[in-house]
Order: structure tokens, then sequence, then C-alpha cells
């Protein structure tokens, strides 16, 4: 393989010096002048009707600065995909879950904001609940949005294939349900915004945010500002993993507060705000009917699946999109079918969440491969290297396998776990299993239909040629993307690492889709490293004619000039540097020219040296009808095996090992590509044995807390053997391609494979709290 | 009725009037100016607002700050001397223990008080340690890692 001087290693992030000592700032770190503090008030009531709401005690409370409702924020309808705006800032005629959004007050600190707040008096009618999404769509049910009568969202019929007839041809069919329950995001880091209209009529909003785009777009659409007119712009962000990737209400709330009142207000969700607003893993009710071969192979697959949306779409036409089309591979399969069906309920609204619609439907499917692989005497593990998809595949649902290691993935855990060893020589309450998965690397298209971009970048000189800046609007959210942006600039024009200084997560620095579907990487990356060469090629190209030596006989590496004819004379150059820098303390010295040198030369024919780059995907397969979900320029793809002890007893579960290989196309820091890996696996561990929204009756989430919705600590989590797998990915800039999102693909399947290898029992119904798992050991042992 | 207190940060003595019912997260970020303390929670559950008061890491969301007066407290804008780093903070950067890092800041507090007290601690320990702090993002691996990592170099 080519070697490399600054991508491909294990540099330390560019943020990691900052966040160690705490000197890194996130949104509710910050503060403005005058800053005014904004509050919500939410409905304490699931479904109700909203008679009349009166706000003059709240307004005359001194200290408050100014009350909003629907009357004021007006109607716009909002929300992810255009076609499903069904989100308005506050409720107007009705609440559809705790904590929709009434009203909100702006005061001059928090504690009066709060207090306005509760002396806001709403009148309400209760309305009839609908909190399962299998009553939500009976005949006769109350409509939680007039214009969806039976409460659908959404749903989507594709059959790839003819199922029905290849069924017929199968030896042996199976039919498997499985459900998860609705889970958070838990990100540690609470959403927070300050927004700040100025006289000149410009709106800056500073979120913690995931996509600076679409928060700009929706921003200017609902409060009626032209887009050029609003900046939003990102500190550090504490985390996202999808539901921090679409604009929230208080954004909108505080941006609307602040122009009105002239004033900076920040707004920030307590923890248990967090939970209400969600926007994160939906719960998934599917049934799978599968058909193979007696040696294996796979004909047809069967999928219907109903989704728990909550109140309001947010993420989930594509959601409900993603349940089917992400079954389409890793495996040959000739024939698919899928059903989807999202419904709405009165709870916090079901989004986005790593792994995007497709996590549950793997689990679901990677278990009842394992049955199926049992009931033909096959090796659960052989049974997948039999099916697996190669490089330049395509699969039934259009999907272009331009790259795909899974054979390696699938061949490097099991060496690297003893596969063969322990596959069935464990001994009971001991337990082993496999499962594959992959994801996309980006989504293909831009969430609103357009030609736009979907990431652009600009590297700027500085004018004494030794700092190199690189713009993007790309989000770091703790994924590494600025760290790996960076080595990219720096690796593209051939500087040190240190030269680059990143800015980011900016719309003033150009348009980036943002940080979900697994898309920077490949993307973002696109974009950086054509800046990087464009930058590059400038100022070679002013040096040649300078030194009157042809471009194709210099190259810069580590921030110097490679002459491959042998020495120049450019002592004109560096003299003149020197004594224009005079009093400096970093004058160029030693036989080489430097990168500085040969910049400043640029600067001096071009005054502004900047280098562009541009990325949107070239066309992708799929001309059928919600093609557009799943269709990626690459895939990345993953397997794992995983070790569990049950106690047989108590059914509590330990995690003992965990093996991950992962097909990333090249890694362009592979201290991250890991932290990906295991981040990924230890979201998958707490979903697959702890992870429920609990609520009650009246639809009240009654877990909202760190404290009793448990997420893995460091004693729940085991070392992870994390392979690197590296496919050079032709799409991708280098060959890199996803990690952020695929990784937890297998993590939920090969634990409940492991669970049953240590238990005999098939669980169907995460989380696999140890309860849930003995009472399934208490009955088994009825039998 | 606010109350007059002194708070000794990173060796440093502050006089701040502060409500009775004003936390030290609170009085921390807003007040002495250390946004280096996270709040994640505001209930004791994540660990993010981690500092060490009298040699032993407390959630200081927990804490009012009229119980901290008097009190020597460490926060993450501590640790460091000058432009040199901690040997746990090194090692948090060089392990690539640190992702969005948010819970930072608690999880070099709570390891540097154990390594305080445990100078050559197992795995285990140090999971024990830290097991307070929540991380979302790192799968705990590399910070386990890093502290590791940190106790040999601060046994030399
Ligand atoms: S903020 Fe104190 S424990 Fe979470
Ligand atoms: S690095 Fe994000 S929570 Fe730990």
């Amino acid at each position: 393989m080519k070697e490399y001087a600054i991508i491909n290693s294990r540099l330390p992030k560019v943020d990691a010096w900052a966040k160690v000592t705490g000197d890194a700032r996130y949104t509710d770190d910050l503060t403005m002048p005058n800053m005014l503090y904004g509050a919500l008030l939410q409905s304490p009531l699931a479904h109700a009707k909203i008679k009349r709401i009166d706000t003059s005690k709240a307004e005359k409370l001194p200290g408050v600065k100014d009350v909003v409702t629907a009357k004021e924020a007006g109607l716009v309808k909002y929300g992810v995909s255009p076609a499903r705006y069904d989100e308005t800032i506050f409720c107007d005629q009705k609440v559809r879950y705790i904590g929709d959004e009434i009203a909100a007050v702006a005061a001059v600190d928090l504690e009066t904001a709060l207090e306005a707040v509760s002396l806001i008096e709403v009148e309400y009618e209760e309305l009839p609940l609908l909190l399962d999404p299998f009553e939500a769509r009976k005949e006769g049910a109350i409509a939680i949005h007039d214009d969806f009568p039976n409460n659908i969202c959404a749903e989507v019929h594709q059959e790839f294939g003819n199922v029905e007839e290849a069924l017929k041809t199968c030896d042996y069919i199976r039919t498997d349900k499985f459900v998860n329950k609705k889970q958070d995001g838990a990100f540690l880091e609470p959403q927070s915004c300050i927004a700040t209209y100025d006289l000149n009529g410009n709106l800056t909003l500073t979120s913690s945010t995931q996509t600076v785009h679409y928060v700009q777009r929706t921003v200017a659409m609902v409060l009626g500002l032209p887009i050029g007119k609003v900046r939003v712009t990102k500190p550090c962000v504490g985390g996202g993993f999808g539901p921090k990737a679409s604009a929230n209400t208080i954004e909108l709330v505080a941006s609307l507060l602040s122009m009105r009142t002239g004033r900076p207000v920040k707004m920030t969700f307590t923890r248990e705000q967090v939970f209400q607003h969600s926007r994160a893993r939906h719960q998934f009710f599917h049934e799978l009917t599968t058909g193979v071969m007696k040696d294996g192979t796979l004909i047809a697959l069967k999928n219907v699946c109903h989704m728990d949306g909550g109140a309001y779409s947010s993420f989930g036409i594509a959601t409900v999109y993603y349940g089917g089309s992400l079954l389409g591979a890793p495996y040959k399969l000739p024939n698919m079918k899928y059903d989807g069906y999202r419904m709405y309920t009165n709870k916090p609204a079901n989004g986005a969440q790593r792994g995007h619609g497709g996590v549950i439907a793997r689990a679901a499917w990677e278990q009842q491969l394992d049955v199926i692989a049992e009931e033909l005497g096959m090796d659960p593990l052989e049974l997948r290297l039999k099916n697996m998809m190669k490089k330049g595949d395509v699969t039934c649902n259009d999907f272009n396998m331009s790259s795909f290691g899974m054979e390696e993935c699938l061949e490097a855990i099991r060496d690297g776990s003893g596969w063969k060893e322990k596959k069935g020589k464990l001994p009971k309450g001991k337990g082993i299993g496999v499962a594959c998965g992959f994801f996309v690397s980006g989504a293909g298209f831009p969430i609103y239909r357009s030609e736009t971009f979907h990431s652009t970048a600009m590297i700027k000189l500085s004018e004494d040629g030794g700092t190199i800046n690189l713009y993007t609007a790309a989000a770091d959210i703790g994924q590494g993307s600025d760290t790996v942006l960076t080595m990219m600039a720096a690796e593209a024009i051939g500087v040190r690492y240190e030269d680059v200084r990143v800015s980011s997560g900016d719309t003033d620095f150009g348009v980036d889709l943002g940080a979900y579907s697994s898309r920077q990487t490949l993307m973002s990356g696109h974009a950086v490293k054509q800046a990087g060469e464009d930058v590059r090629n400038q100022v070679l190209e002013v040096l040649s004619r300078n030194l009157k030596i042809p471009v194709e006989d210099m190259d810069i590496k580590q921030g110097l000039i490679i002459f491959k004819k042998g020495k120049v004379d450019f002592s004109g150059l560096r003299s003149q540097y020197i004594k224009e820098h005079r009093g400096w303390v970093d004058a160029p010295s030693g036989d080489e020219l430097t990168f500085k040198e040969a910049a400043r030369v640029a600067y001096f024919e071009k005054g502004v040296v900047v280098g562009r780059g541009s990325y949107k995907p070239g066309d992708l397969g799929g001309k059928y009808k919600g093609a557009a979900v799943g269709t990626s320029p690459a895939y990345g793809c993953s397997a794992q095996v995983v070790e569990v002890s049950v106690d047989m007893d108590t059914g509590k579960i330990t995690i003992d090992n965990m093996t991950d290989a992962h097909d990333c196309g090249f890694a362009i820091n592979r201290t991250n590509v890991e932290g990906q890996m295991q981040g990924s696996l230890s979201m998958g561990v707490g979903e697959a044995l702890y992870e429920e929204i609990k609520f009650d009756a009246k639809g009240r989430v009654v877990n909202p807390t760190f404290g009793e919705y448990r997420i893995p600590t460091a004693l729940d989590m085991p070392n992870v053997n994390a392979i690197i797998i590296e496919s050079n990915e032709p799409n991708g800039p280098w060959g890199a391609k996803e990690v952020g999102e695929g990784a937890i693909m297998p993590t939920i399947p090969a634990i409940l494979n492991a669970i049953y290898d240590a238990t005999g029992i098939r669980v169907r119904e995460l989380p696999v709290t140890s309860e849930r798992l003995f009472m399934a050991m208490k009955e088994k042992n009825k039998k | 009725m606010k109350k007059i207190i002194t708070l000794k940060v990173n060796n440093k003595e502050y006089e701040v009037a502060v409500a009775p019912n004003r936390t030290l997260t609170q009085v921390l970020r807003e007040d002495l100016n250390l946004p280096g303390t996270k709040c994640g929670c505001d209930m004791g559950d994540c660990g993010a607002c981690t500092v060490i008061l009298d040699d032993r890491p407390v959630n200081s969301c927990l804490v009012l700050a009229v119980q901290a007066h008097n009190r020597e407290i460490t926060t993450i804008e501590g640790v460091a001397d000058g432009p040199n780093l901690h040997p746990i903070q090194q090692a948090f950067v060089e392990h690539g223990a640190v992702q969005c890092g948010f819970c930072t800041p608690g999880m070099v507090l709570s390891a540097k008080s154990l390594l305080e007290k445990n100078m050559d601690p197992t795995e285990h320990e140090i999971r024990e340690a830290l097991s307070g702090n929540l991380c979302r993002c790192t799968g705990y691996q590399k910070i386990v890692e890093a502290v590791k990592s940190a106790s040999q170099t601060m046994k030399k």
C-alpha cells in the first residue's frame, strides 16, 4: 500500500488538548452581554384541546421581557422531510404529547423565566389517548393529526423480485417476530442554543447541532427570514447520534425571542426535556419471513414492519424506508418484499439514531439467520460466508457494493475470536454469537429535493504562508471530523498536520449537510481533498513560473518543497522572506525551500490564495419510489463475535469479549476508527441489555433520568478487539468510507445469538434485561 | 438571602455571594467563570460535573455551594501545570480517550483522584473508579487504557 505522510496514522485529535484542559467551549458555556434566558411551557397532557391560554400574569412578573405563544410565533409548518412538515413552533389547537410546547418566556435570568412559565394559565379539554401504534391505526381511532385520519404517518410497499413465487421454491421457510423499545440518544450534552438578532436584521444562532445547514434553512423558513440573514454555528458539541440532526424547538423559540426583544437569548434543555424532545430510535415491530435452500442459500425475505412514530414525523419518513432497505445487503438476496407503516401516537416523536432505521431490522434478521443455520445443521458463520456479497455486487434494491470487505471481516473475527475452538464447545451459561451488518456512507440525496452540493470546502493560505486555514461547515460532534478533515487537508497539500487550522460547523463557511448518515469522511472529505489539491497546484504553478521549473518536477512533503531533479537555487526567495519578517521568530531555515516561502510567492502574485472543493455524489442506482433512502456512493460493512456469560440462576448477562471487524475502506485516523467501533458497540450493548423508555398510562415518560434509563458504564463494557479492514473504496477520498454507524449493526444480534448459545433461549423482545431472561428461563424449565 | 462564602478553587481563594440553593456546579460555571465543569443531568447521575472536593471526587451538581465553604476544590481548569498537561491529560490525548469531550473533565478528575490513592490500579479498579462517569461516545476502552498508561508514567 502507498505510504502517506499524515493519513492512515494515529495522530491525536485536533481538539483533544482543549477538551482535556476544560478549555473547550460548548454552547451552554457561552454567554453574551445583555443575554436573556428562555424557558418553555410544555403540555402536562398527552392529548388535549387547548381551550384558552392566559399569559397576563407571566407578562407582569418583573424581569420578564417577552412571552410568546402560537399567536406571536405564527403557524408555519416545519419538520424534517418537506413531505411531512407537521410541527409548528407552538401548539395552536391541541397538544399531542407530554412535553409538546405551548408557550415560552424570555427573562433576565432563568429563575424568573421559569417562574413566569408557571404563571401561564392553560385550560385543556382532554382527548382520548393513543399510546399503542396498533390501537392508533384501528378504524374509528381519533386522529392525532387531522390530515392523517387513520394515524398512519407514512407507509411503504416495495418488492424486488417476486417473493411469493420464490418462497414456493424454498426448502425451508420460517417466520419470526421481533420488537424493541423506544430509546434515547443519551448524549451527555443536553441541547442548548443562543440566538442573537442584530439591528441589521441578521440572526446568529449558536447551537448544539449536528447539521448547521438544515437548521439554517428551517429557522429561516419558519421565522420568515432570508436564508442569507441566518447564520448557524456550532461550538463543541457533546455528542448527537441522530437526535441533534434537525432543527429543534429551542432553536426556533430562542431565535423568535431574540428577534422580538433585540437581545441575545439562551435556552438549554434539562435532561428531562432531552428525553421528552427525544427524536431518537423508534420502537419497531418486525415480522420476518425468510426462505432458504437446504444448502443455506438465501432466496427470499418478506419484511413487515410497524413503527411507533410518536406525535410528529421528525425523520420518520426516512426511518420507515430504512427499516426495509437496510436488509438488502450484505447477503446475496434475489427477492425482497417490504411493507412498512409508521403510526402517530401520543408520545414524544421518534427520529433518527445511529444506524438509522436498520438496527432493529438487522437484530431481528441476524437472529433469524442463526435459527435457520441451526435448523439446517450449518455453522452460522459458514452460512453467512456462503451468502456474502462481494465487491461489485449490486443488491436487489439497487445498492452498488463498489467495495465490500465483508468476507475479510468475517474471516478476521472468526480467527480473532477463536470461533472454531469455542462454537458449540462452551459450557452451559457461556455462549458465543456472530452477526454481520452494513451501512450507507452518506445518504445519496439531501433531505429536501435539491441539486445542492452535499459538501463544500475552502482552504485559504495566510499571507505569510505559514498557516493553512481550512473552512468547512461539516460538524464535529465528537466523532472527529475536524481531525480527519485536517489530516486530509495536510495530506492533499503536503504540509504538516500542525500547519492546518480548521474552522468548521458554521454556515458562513459553506454548505455541508452535516453529521448524519455517516457521510462526512467520504463527502466532506472529497471536498477538502479537492480544495487541498487546488491550493497545492496554485502554489506550485506560481513557483514554477518564478523558478522556471516545471510543476511535474516538484512535490510538497511535510511542508517542504521537493525538487525532484536535484538542487535549485532559491536563495533570492529566502532572503526576501527573511527581510520581510525581520524580528519574527519563525524565519525559514535549512537546505530546503519551505512551503511557507512558496506560499508567500503565491500570495505576491494572487493576493488571495484560496483552494476550493465541492462534492455531490454522481448518478446513483435505483429508479423506484423510495430509492433515495439507502442509496449511497459507498457502503461500509462489519462482522462481530460476542461472548457472554449468563448467570443461570438470575439471568444476569455479562459481556465477556467482543471481536469486531469493520471495513471502513481506508482508515484516515486509525485511533478514531477504533473509537467509533468501540463507541458503536457500547451503544449496541445498552440497547440490547438495558435501554428502554417507559411510559405510564397517561403517556408520561417515567424514567427520564440516567439513573433510571440505564446506559452502559465502564463496568459493563468489555475491551473490544477492534480489527480494521481496508477495502479501498473507489468512490471515497483515498478509498475511505464510513465507520460511525455501521459498526453498531451486528452488535445486538451477536449478543442475542450468544445468549441463545449460553441458555438455549431465543429472546425476541429488547432489551434483554436479566429479569426478562430470568422469566424466559423459568418458562422454558416449566415445559 | 445570599451568603458570602469562600471557595478555594485550584489553589485560589474566591469570595462569592451565593443564594443558598445554588449548586457548586452553577457557582463554578457561572460565578467563577470556570465552565470546564460540565452539567449533563443536574441530578447526580452522569458524573460530568465531577470535581475533587477535599481529596474526594464528588458530583458538584449535588453539592450546594455553601457546603463547599472554606474547602479545597480542584476543577479541570486546575489539573494542568500551566502549559504542561498532567500525565492523565497527556495520556487522554495520546490514547484517543476523548471524543465529544463532554465527559472528559469529569473522567480526568475521577482518574486523578484514583491515582492519587492507588498508584498502580488494576483494570478493574480503574473501571470501578470511573463507573460513576458516563460516556456515550467511547465505549470506555481508550479511557481505561489512558488511565492505565498514565499510572505507569506517574510511577516513574
Ligand atoms: S451533572 Fe452532576 S452528575 Fe450529571
Ligand atoms: S467522549 Fe462523549 S461522552 Fe465521553
